[in-house]
Formats: C-alpha cells, sequence, structure tokens
C-alpha cells in the first residue's frame, strides 16, 4: 500500500513538471509585454527597461524558469500587480472561504444525491425514481451561475430571508452552496442509483433476500456497503468540478474567495496571481485524484495494487 | 483519473451480434421506446431549424432595436418575451442567441472529437511510445478543471466567441481520447482485425476502416453528453464577460447583462436562464437516450 502511495506521488513528477512548464510559458504567451503591464501604461521605456530588470525577464529563459520553479518550492509568487502585495497572502486571505463553501457543498450534495440515488434504484420505474431522476436530469442542466442568481432572487430579494452577498455568517453560505452542489448532487443521484441498481440485481443480495432478512437490512447493510465503492471515486472527482464551479459561483454571489481572485485577475490581467491560482487550483485537483485512488484501495480490498 | 468516465467506457462498441437485425435496425428499435429521448430529438432539430432560420424568426433587430417608449416592458404581445433596459426585444435577441449558443456546443464537440478520436486510435493501435506521450498529455489537460483551462486559454488568446469555442474544444480532447484509445485496445485484438493484417491491409486501413467503425457509438453518445457541458461552459465564460461582449445576443452574457437591473425587471434575466436550460436539458435527455440504445449491457436485464 505504502509502496504503491510513493509509487504514484513518483508518478506525479512528470504531470507537475508539464504543469509547471505550462503555468510558466503562460506569462511570455500572455499578448503584450509583461514588463509594461507591471510598469502600467504611462511609464517611459527606461523605467520598463527597470521593471522588466526587476522581475528578471532580461533573463535567459531557463535561468527563469530554474527561479520560478524555486520561488514556487518556497511559496514565494512575486507580487500581485494590482494590489502589489505578494500573492502569497493574497491567496492567503482567500483561500478559507472557498475552502469551506466547497465543503458545505459537497457535503449536502453527498448526503442528498445519494439519498435521491438509493430511493430511486430501491423504487426503480416507480414515481419516487421519476422524480428523482427528473429533479438529477434538471439539475445537470441549469447552469450554476443562471440557479444562483434565482436563488438570489427569489429568497434574498422577494423573501428577504437570506443575505445577499457576503461570507460573514452561515446564512450567506446557504444560497451559494445550494447553487455549488447542485449538479453534484444531480449527478451523485444519477450515479449512486445506477451502481445501486446493479447491486441489487446480484446474487448474494437474493440470497440475502431469501433467507427471510426484513428488505431495510438488504438494502442498507448488504447493498450500501458495495455500492459505496464507486460512488466514492465519484465524490472524488466532483471535487474537481466543485472547484471550477465555485469560480462561476464566487462571482454571482459576489463571494470574496479564490474563483473571483482569479476572474479578477484575468481582467486586469495580473498574470503572478493568474499563474499561482492556476498551480493550486491544479495541484489540489491532482492530489484529490490521488487520495481517491488510495480511498479506492481501502474500500475494496478486492483491488491489488502493482 | 482511471475510473473517470464510467458512464461512458459502460457504451463499448457493436451491440451483440447474435441477432440477424443490423445494428441500425436494432438501435432504432431501442430508441424509438424511449420516448423522453425520442421528443428530447425531436425538440433538438427544432431547434437547430430555428436556429438556422433566426434572422427571418426573430420579429426585430437582435442589437440595433431599441423600443424607448417600453424599457423593463414584461412579456407583451408586440415583445413575447418583454424588452431589455436598452428596449431590445428579448425574444428576438434569445432566437439570435440560440444561434451562437448551438453553434458554439456544436462546433467545439466536434473540433474535440475528431482530435480526440484520431489521438485515442493512434495511441490504442500503436500503444509503446505514442501511447505514453498522448496519455501523458491527456493527463495534463485533466490536472486542470475544464473551465479552469478554459479560462486559461481565454486569458492567453483574449476575451471573444472564437477563443471561447478553442478553449472548450480544448477540454474536450481528452475524455474522447482516452475513450476511444480504451475501445482500440479491445478491438485491435479481435479476430477480424488480424484477418484484415493477415491479407496485407495497411496500418492506417484497419485503423480506419475496421477499428473506428467499432468505436463510433461510444463517440455518438458522448458527443451529445458533452454538447449540453459545452454549452453551460460557454455560457458562464460569457458570463464571466470572457466570451461574447454585450451587444451580441449570447445567452450567457444576456445573463451577465441582466444581473444589474434584478431587482426590477427579473424576467430580463428568466428568459435567457430558460434558454439555456431546456436547450441543454434537451441534449442531456436526448444523450440519455441514445447511450441506452446502444449500450449492448441494458438488454441483458
Amino acid at each position: 500500500m505504502l509502496q504503491y502511495i510513493v509509487k504514484r506521488l513518483l508518478g506525479l513528477a512528470p504531470t507537475l513538471f508539464i504543469v509547471g512548464v505550462l503555468v510558466f510559458m503562460f506569462v511570455h504567451l500572455l499578448p503584450g509585454d509583461p514588463a509594461r503591464l507591471a510598469a502600467g501604461p504611462d511609464a517611459t521605456p527606461e523605467t520598463v527597461a527597470l521593471v522588466r530588470q526587476d522581475l528578471g525577464l532580461d533573463r535567459p529563459l531557463p535561468e527563469q524558469f530554474v527561479r520560478f520553479v524555486t520561488g514556487t518550492v518556497q511559496g514565494n509568487f512575486g507580487k500581485s500587480l494590482r494590489t502589489k502585495r505578494p500573492v502569497s497572502t493574497e491567496i492567503a486571505d482567500r483561500f478559507m472561504p472557498t475552502f469551506w463553501l466547497t465543503v458545505t457543498s459537497m457535503a449536502w450534495s453527498v448526503v442528498f444525491g445519494m439519498t435521491i440515488g438509493i430511493l430511486s434504484a430501491v423504487w426503480r420505474n416507480q414515481w419516487p425514481d421519476r422524480l428523482g431522476m427528473t429533479l438529477a436530469v434538471s439539475g445537470i442542466s441549469f447552469p450554476a451561475f443562471a440557479l444562483g442568481m434565482v436563488l438570489m432572487q427569489a429568497f434574498s430579494v422577494q423573501l428577504g430571508w437570506l443575505p445577499t452577498v457576503g461570507a460573514d455568517t452561515w446564512r450567506h453560505y446557504i444560497l451559494p452552496s445550494l447553487t455549488l452542489g447542485a449538479a453534484v448532487a444531480a449527478i451523485m443521484a444519477r450515479f449512486t442509483r445506477s451502481s445501486f441498481v446493479d447491486i441489487l440485481g446480484d446474487d448474494y443480495i437474493r440470497t440475502a433476500r431469501a433467507k427471510g432478512l426484513a428488505e431495510s437490512v438488504v438494502v442498507f447493510k448488504h447493498g450500501l456497503r458495495n455500492a459505496l465503492i464507486p460512488v466514492v471515486t465519484m465524490m472524488g472527482l466532483q471535487f474537481g468540478f466543485l472547484l471550477g464551479g465555485s469560480i462561476v459561483v464566487e462571482v454571482v454571489f459576489n463571494w470574496p474567495g479564490l474563483g473571483r481572485l482569479l476572474v479578477d485577475a484575468v481582467d486586469m490581467r495580473d498574470y503572478p496571481v493568474i499563474q499561482a491560482l492556476v498551480l493550486l487550483f491544479s495541484l489540489e485537483f491532482i492530489l484529490i485524484n490521488l487520495i481517491v485512488d488510495v480511498l479506492y484501495g481501502l474500500i475494496n480490498p478486492t483491488i491489488r495494487y502493482r | 483519473m482511471n475510473e473517470n468516465s464510467s458512464a461512458v467506457t459502460a457504451v463499448v462498441a457493436d451491440p451483440d451480434t447474435n441477432s440477424v437485425r443490423t445494428p441500425w435496425a436494432e438501435f432504432r428499435r431501442k430508441f424509438r421506446k424511449q420516448h423522453v429521448a425520442v421528443a428530447a430529438g425531436v425538440f433538438v432539430l427544432l431547434l437547430v431549424a430555428m436556429a438556422v432560420a433566426a434572422p427571418h424568426i426573430a420579429p426585430f433587430d437582435a442589437e440595433n432595436f431599441f423600443d424607448y417608449d417600453k424599457l423593463n416592458n414584461p412579456p407583451s404581445l408586440t415583445h413575447w418575451f418583454g424588452v431589455d433596459p436598452l428596449g431590445r426585444d428579448i425574444f428576438s435577441r434569445i432566437v439570435m442567441g440560440a444561434r451562437i449558443s448551438l453553434t458554439a456546443g456544436f462546433v467545439s464537440v466536434a473540433i474535440g472529437a475528431m482530435i480526440g478520436t484520431l489521438l485515442g486510435l493512434v495511441a490504442g493501435y500503436y500503444e509503446g511510445w505514442w501511447d505514453r506521450v498522448i496519455m501523458r498529455l491527456c493527463d495534463v489537460l485533466f490536472a486542470f478543471p475544464g473551465i479552469l483551462l478554459a479560462i486559461g486559454v481565454v486569458a492567453i488568446l483574449g476575451s471573444g466567441m472564437t477563443n471561447v469555442i478553442i478553449a472548450v474544444s480544448i477540454f474536450s480532447i481528452p475524455t474522447f481520447a482516452r475513450l476511444v484509445r480504451g475501445n482500440t485496445l479491445a478491438l485491435k485484438h479481435l479476430t477480424y482485425v488480424e484477418a484484415a493484417r493477415s491479407i496485407g491491409a495497411s496500418d492506417w486501413t484497419i485503423i480506419a476502416r475496421h477499428i473506428f467503425p467499432g468505436t463510433i457509438s461510444a463517440v455518438v453518445v458522448y458527443f451529445s453528453m458533452r454538447i449540453g457541458t459545452s454549452i453551460i461552459t460557454a455560457a458562464a465564460l460569457s458570463f464571466l464577460g470572457m466570451g461574447a461582449q454585450p451587444p451580441t445576443p449570447e445567452w450567457g452574457a444576456m445573463l451577465n447583462e441582466a444581473r444589474a437591473d434584478m431587482m426590477t425587471s427579473p424576467h430580463v434575466a428568466l428568459f435567457p436562464a430558460i434558454a439555456i436550460f431546456v436547450t441543454v436539458l434537451a441534449f442531456n435527455l436526448l444523450g440519455d437516450g441514445l447511450r441506452d440504445a446502444l449500450d449492448p449491457k441494458i438488454e441483458q436485464r
């Protein structure tokens, strides 16, 4: 097991390296001169040259890359062009709101999605199934930004029950996490249902029923445990989806998180922030996938790691 | 990452061959039983027809007609979906927007599917270095959540609908490549491929004539499912201000514009939201139906 984890971590190295090169090249692919961007629109050529030297952009590319990598490893991403604060501080300020938003969304969508999925599988082709699957396919089809606007209009503007923007109290978390989790809940429901339908048709379930166990015991003790295996994998993969989705939802709810920081940075061409965020997002994504693979093996002992 | 596309890998190659019906007839027989999917398919066709004929259907100019007497008016007989804060007819804008969204969804998935299928065929057929390089590239593309990759591409290329289509197609490539590679690996060891090779067929003939047809059904199913996602992503980018720019009647951009007036005239936001929802829903239902009709596993139960 440990050997497998080490092997997977080493396997990450080339992917991380290519991601790093891409993120590094990003500055040089951007239209326009990054030094001029950093110096501001009114800067004289001399100032631009000074800034270029200051940022190290006049050095040969390989040297710049080495500096970029060492800086990244030490958590030094340079300064934001917009606020002139270090990028790491900028990100640290915004990290927790996004983290909690993702976690609350994940929590409710997993509970809700799995419940719908199980109900749909148990009452397959009857009304709970039809209702659940209609909800699920709608959840996948409704774009998060539209859902967020509808929810905000209904609950904050018309009814006045919940606050509209900001992230101060738990009440602020309700609408954004509902919006962000809706699509994930829908995907989980569909996935749990199909996984459960497969399991409920297996021989050992028939055996469990034949020996006279109550249906609830059959479903929860015998079925759920085995149906969970693919569901956990799916759950991990959806984390990546939440990371991406949070970008849009944060803009709708004016959430002080990483997603909005990224959108603002793209607007302002604040490339040090874009670089650091893209790197952070993809690193999170890669690590979550690794954790999922490991969890998968813990839940399902029949998987042998080579 | 390995068990990534279970819904998709469930669709493997051809339906079983022990019935005398041709695969096409078999598909039509099964597809016709899916009433919801048939309805969704008809709806998609109607949408496409509407998009093609949009300039003739739209009662007003979507960008340049301003009805200053009826600013923010709710739906009425002249303006079916109401009027927006600048006095433009929302119905006309929705109809013209269908062109943009459908084109964005279809073109981006088509590009992604073509490149992805080609890469998948090459990786699966030759294995070895080709396989390693292509799959490593896919891993890298997978290492970015979809919309993040799209935002990165737009940040480099600049805002605009063409760049959004490029960005969305790039993140469709790896899934198609994986899907087709898996099918190719399974197909290339079958006897009929060996037979083709033994009579001296070239690699290219084997790939194009014998292996590619076996992967089509999986590609078609995934294609229709992917269009919905791509329409949402393209609209999301426009919503973030990175795609179609304001006067353009793109649904996501319309929603973004409507945000400022949500308090006074919610109908301005309502119709673009419904338009995106209904369109994406139709593609998703169609995709579900195609999957059920093309998946040999469903019949067994």
